[in-house]
């Protein structure tokens, strides 16, 4: 039986058979880079408190994974960056100052229960770190609804504390809004730069949006789901954005306050985009996004809490499996049903 | 006969049966006891009583005449906790009428009490009651310290509770876990490869 020389053996294999340098880990560790400059964005502004909350978030998150790894006799896989994203998302999704314990919850809740026990990397019917935020948010809501003020420097860590765009928007509407910074124009600046209450990283548009536009630049996401979801947030703002507090009418809201404020920009580019709990199919996309817009603004206008993106995507995380499946289309030679 | 309710095929963890009960009442150590120790009574009381009945119970209508024999023990346990345990009752006195629903109670009559004698269907009832009662009190230990920072009622902890496992999620966070660590312990320590749950 003649023996190949070595390189020149037949290799059958099933397809793809072109394979691309795109690896898991690759695609992960370029997240965590477009994510870096909302990061350092949020520490310029909320102080080194923020930092050190983003960095407890990273460190259990990836310690978790490795210990529950090894309990489930897994293969460690840390290196690929994908438990160092969730800690990274959960962490900018807190706000600035909390108890040691809180973030290591949260990271518990993240990557034990809703990432590893449902099967690991690519199982996981929900976001992570949004569950984690989750937990969070539903155990300790006064420590997780407490926001500092920008200030813009290390001065130290007596931080004031204040509340959200949304959060005034909500409960004193938007002239008394504007008139806290000034004129619309100085209160759109302050919400595209950051200079915002808000979570570690959410508040500055600009550096969420640099990130943004990098990674779809790369083709790491598709323009399907942010657009959708903030268009569909834009336009149900403009048309009922100014019927709470019986001002104005239809049609008298403001869009812009809406897209720039909250963890909209950072929901629709980093949390809902991702590939595990999206619908694969782009049409399925368009519709989750838009599904997440619908949800977002019914909880923004009419729900109880200010903010309604974490809750709009989780519940959007659901469908995803039923829209993927609904508009899954007809293989290529095979027999309808 | 009698360990097999409290670890082979405890009820809770291993059987999957009943978790509506193990998951709604057990925010205290309290709540959690009185539950158990009510399905105990009941278990024990409808086993021997269809146990002591099958001769005169005609196969094709067993399953009416279970249901009435529960709702018979369901309503002298309901009547003695709301006339002895006032406090306790305003809580979880809507899960004791419920007890009657209960799968745990159904499938022990129709797998034990309507095939054996009735000593060892008294002692499957208690057995399987005493896996129930160590479940939830297990449960509920764990959900007050977390949830409430307390241990028996008493507070120990200043801070804020982990609100989370007082609520209906937190639960079966904690049940799920415990079924986990059970099957770990099997598989680890007693070499045993692990049998997958009912459930309903």
């Amino acid at each position: 039986m003649a023996v190949a020389k070595k390189g020149h053996e037949l290799i059958v294999s099933v397809s793809p058979h072109i394979k691309s340098e795109e690896s898991v880990s690759k695609i992960m560790w370029t997240v965590n880079l477009a994510l870096l400059p909302a990061f350092i964005m949020g520490v310029y502004f909320f102080g080194p408190m923020a930092a050190y909350t983003v960095l407890l978030c990273i460190i259990s998150c990836v310690a978790f994974e490795a210990i529950t790894q090894k309990l489930l006799n897994k293969k460690i896989t840390i290196n690929d960056g994908s438990a160092f994203l969730t800690g990274l998302l959960l962490g900018m999704n807190l706000p600035p100052s909390l108890p040691f314990y809180m973030p290591i919850v949260g990271s518990f809740m993240a990557i034990v229960i809703t990432k590893q026990l449902f099967g690991g990397l690519g199982y996981n019917i929900f976001n992570p770190a949004l569950i984690g935020r989750a937990v969070l948010f539903l155990s300790w809501t006064r420590a997780m609804t407490t926001w500092h003020e920008p200030t813009a420097g290390f001065i130290g860590l007596d931080a004031v504390t204040t509340a959200t765009p949304l959060g005034i928007l909500k409960h004193e509407g938007l002239g008394k809004l504007i008139e806290e910074f000034g004129t619309r124009i100085d209160l759109y600046i302050a919400l595209f730069t950051g200079r915002v209450g808000g979570s570690i990283g959410e508040t500055s548009a600009i550096a969420i949006l640099i990130g943004g536009i990098f990674l779809m630049h790369r083709g790491y996401i598709s323009w399907h789901i942010p657009v959708s979801f903030i268009g569909t947030t834009a336009v149900l703002a403009w048309i009922f954005g100014g019927l709470p507090g019986g001002h104005g009418g239809l049609f008298t809201g403001d869009p812009i306050v809406h897209i720039l404020s909250g963890g909209l920009l950072l929901g629709a580019f980093f949390m809902a985009t991702d590939y595990v709990t999206s619908p694969e199919v782009k049409t399925g996309q368009l519709i989750f996004g838009a599904g997440c817009g619908v949800l977002t603004m019914v909880i923004r206008l009419a729900g109880g809490p200010p903010e309604g993106v974490m809750f709009a995507i989780l519940l959007m995380n659901c469908f995803s499996p039923l829209i993927d499946r609904s508009l899954k289309t007809q293989v290529f030679g095979s027999i309808k049903q | 006969m009698f360990k097999n309710g409290i670890w082979g095929e405890n009820p809770v963890f291993r059987l999957a049966l009943s978790l509506c009960p193990a998951v709604a009442v057990t925010t205290t150590v309290k709540n959690g006891l009185l539950m158990g120790v009510s399905v105990l009574f009941v278990l024990v009381m409808v086993n021997i009583t269809i146990s002591l009945l099958k001769p005169f119970i005609h196969p094709k209508a067993r399953f009416p005449i279970f249901m009435f024999t529960i709702a018979t023990w369901v309503t002298v346990i309901d009547l003695i906790l709301s006339a002895y345990a006032r406090g306790v009752y305003a809580e979880i006195g809507l899960y004791i009428q419920l007890i009657v629903t209960y799968a745990i109670v159904f499938s022990r009559a129709e797998l034990v009490a309507s095939k054996h004698k009735v000593i060892p269907s008294a002692i499957d009832g208690l057995s399987m009651g005493i896996g129930f009662t160590f479940a939830l009190v297990l449960i509920s230990f764990i959900r007050e310290i977390l949830g409430k920072g307390a241990i028996f009622g008493i507070p120990f902890a200043e801070s804020s509770p982990f609100l989370l496992m007082l609520l209906p999620a937190g639960g079966f966070f904690i049940v799920g876990l415990l079924m986990a660590l059970l099957n770990w312990i099997d598989i680890r320590f007693l070499g045993k490869t692990p049998i997958s749950g009912g459930g309903h």
